[in-house]
């Protein structure tokens, strides 16, 4: 992959992402979110936060599967882009179901233990795109960075949770993203378990660059 | 020698084209895919709309002055019919409330029968003509609070339950009345997914049922109830959670004992049999104190029995509305 093509896809996906967000607030000011824009907007910000989570944490399975190790310079992107919208997730709850009262938005988040499970997913996620930065990774070193990005384990799961446990009856969606991730994760989880296992001479050869 | 493979000067397409053609194929990946995303989120979040012609209700009754002061009409501003008929819960068509609509459309109701039986000295199977014959339709506008905590304002259509229940005399013996959905898979398509227990059941104590503001309704806006809002008749209770207000009846059965009801079957711990409106007492996992109003931006604080407390207030008089949820 050529400098330019990867910048090209960094765009496609820049925009693409934007894409929701940009829906959203057409819609929103030509009064067509439906009969409830505030749910919907809540709603619609939190799956958009699950849907980038997974995309993010799909890449690392992709690129290991496919070999196509330059995917991995889209997962900042992609990781940013679920902060974001997790961010605007909370800012839909703080104004529009709580109505800017902190005191209401705390007292909620610390009651129900499904707003504890989102916030800890939201909360997890800010210091990943605090160090998301080239500086920060090398500030931090590949090994910690690399430790410490493992709270986007933490962000997936209770986010996946969170979105379960707010549904009312029908949690085929919610389970639907659990099973992704539950794959996802199951990946990594079989990685880990035979690289701990000794490993054949003849396996450690390097493989050739794709 | 000339090398075959060279490229005259010539033939090399100029930077300035080249970049020109390259920027341009960008350009068109770019609007393509983001047209595509478009598309996929518009058809993943689908909003509802559309009209409502279903018949006019003929001869529809304005409640006197004294029966509006006991809350037959609430003096707050209506939802649209349009918001009335596209965020529905009705899970016998979707688990989506903007996909009921579309979902219930061409819901068939012809040759409806609706029996009312049990603990009764007349129990009888109403054709539904007959069973809207036996009051003249009366315009009740109430307040519609869910348990999800969002709200509305529906101008309903219907007379008061009791006018029925009397009709078939009940026995003494008679503490409480079921209610019963159709069940059909085949029109109602929620049905074939076993997301809540059908068919869907609620109850009423005895006295509750015999409140004047217990209404079988059969229309909203003067029309008749359009398959997504229960057609073609329904129960409303305004001081309870609207999932009380069970739809499409086939069976009214007056019994002895509480009747088994679907959401508290479903979760006992978050949905109760008498599900009050009530801002003290909290679903598990989120707070009733206030509501969305559908239609307006900001939220509500949720009245005590919805705002009938004056009126039915009495019949839980030293009940523990914290266990009697």
């Amino acid at each position: 992959m050529k400098e330019n093509d990867i910048r090209f896809i960094k765009l496609l996906i820049l925009v693409n992402g934007a894409v929701p967000l940009a829906l959203l607030v057409w819609d929103q000011s030509h009064n067509k979110l439906g009969a409830n824009p505030q749910n919907f907007l809540i709603l619609t910000t939190g799956m958009m936060t699950l849907i980038f989570l997974t995309l993010t944490m799909a890449v690392t399975p992709m690129r290991k599967i496919t070999g196509l190790n330059w995917l991995i310079q889209f997962r900042r992107m992609l990781g940013l882009y679920a902060f974001f919208y997790g961010c605007l997730h909370f800012l839909c709850f703080f104004s529009l179901d709580r109505a800017f009262s902190v005191a209401s938005t705390l007292t909620e988040m610390l009651k129900r233990k499904y707003l504890i499970l989102g916030s800890t997913a939201l909360i997890a996620m800010i210091p990943l795109a605090v160090t998301s930065t080239n500086g920060m990774i090398k500030r931090l070193g590949g090994k910690r960075w690399r430790a410490l990005h493992r709270l986007a384990y933490v962000a997936a799961i209770a986010g996946v949770i969170h979105f379960y446990m707010q549904v009312k009856a029908d949690v085929r969606l919610p389970l639907v993203f659990a099973a992704v991730l539950a794959i996802l994760l199951g990946y990594r989880l079989v990685n880990y378990w035979r690289q701990r296992k000794p490993v054949p001479a003849a396996a450690l050869k390097p493989k050739s660059e794709a | 020698m000339k090398d075959p493979n060279k490229i005259s000067e010539r033939e090399v397409t100029p930077a300035a084209v080249y970049f020109n053609r390259r920027t341009f194929l960008r350009a068109g990946i770019l609007a393509a895919s983001a047209v595509a995303t478009g598309v996929a989120y518009r058809q993943l979040n689908p909003v509802g709309s559309g009209k409502v012609n279903t018949p006019a209700i003929q001869g529809l009754v304005t409640p006197t002055a004294a029966e509006e002061a006991a809350g037959f009409r609430v003096n707050e501003p209506e939802t649209s019919l349009q918001d009335i008929t596209h965020y529905n819960n009705f899970y016998e068509f979707s688990t989506d409330k903007e996909g009921v609509a579309p979902a219930a459309a061409g819901f068939d109701t012809k040759g409806w029968q609706v029996s009312v039986e049990g603990l009764v000295n007349k129990p009888r199977v109403f054709d539904l003509d007959d069973l809207l014959k036996i009051s003249p339709p009366e315009e009740r506008i109430y307040r519609m609070r869910c348990v999800e905590a969002w709200s509305m304002v529906i101008p309903w259509a219907g007379f008061s339950l009791s006018k029925v229940l009397n009709l078939v005399e009940p026995l003494s013996s008679a503490k409480y009345v079921a209610f019963q959905t159709l069940l059909d898979p085949k029109r109602m398509p929620g049905q074939r997914s076993d997301v809540l227990d059908w068919p869907y059941v609620e109850g009423l104590r005895m006295d509750e049922a015999m409140h004047p503001l217990a209404i079988l309704a059969s229309g909203i806006y003067g029309r008749a109830l359009p398959p997504q809002d229960g057609a073609p008749i329904r129960l409303v209770v305004p001081w309870k959670y609207g999932f009380k207000g069970i739809k499409s009846i086939v069976k009214i059965n007056l019994v002895a004992d509480p009747p088994h009801t679907t959401w508290s079957a479903y979760a006992p711990n978050e949905y109760g049999f008498y599900a009050n409106v009530n801002p003290h007492v909290d679903h598990p996992r989120w707070s009733q104190a206030t509501e969305q109003r559908i239609g307006e931006f900001g939220r509500r604080p949720t009245l005590m029995f919805n705002g009938y407390e004056a009126e039915v207030g009495h019949l839980y008089a030293g009940m523990d509305l914290r266990k009697n949820f």
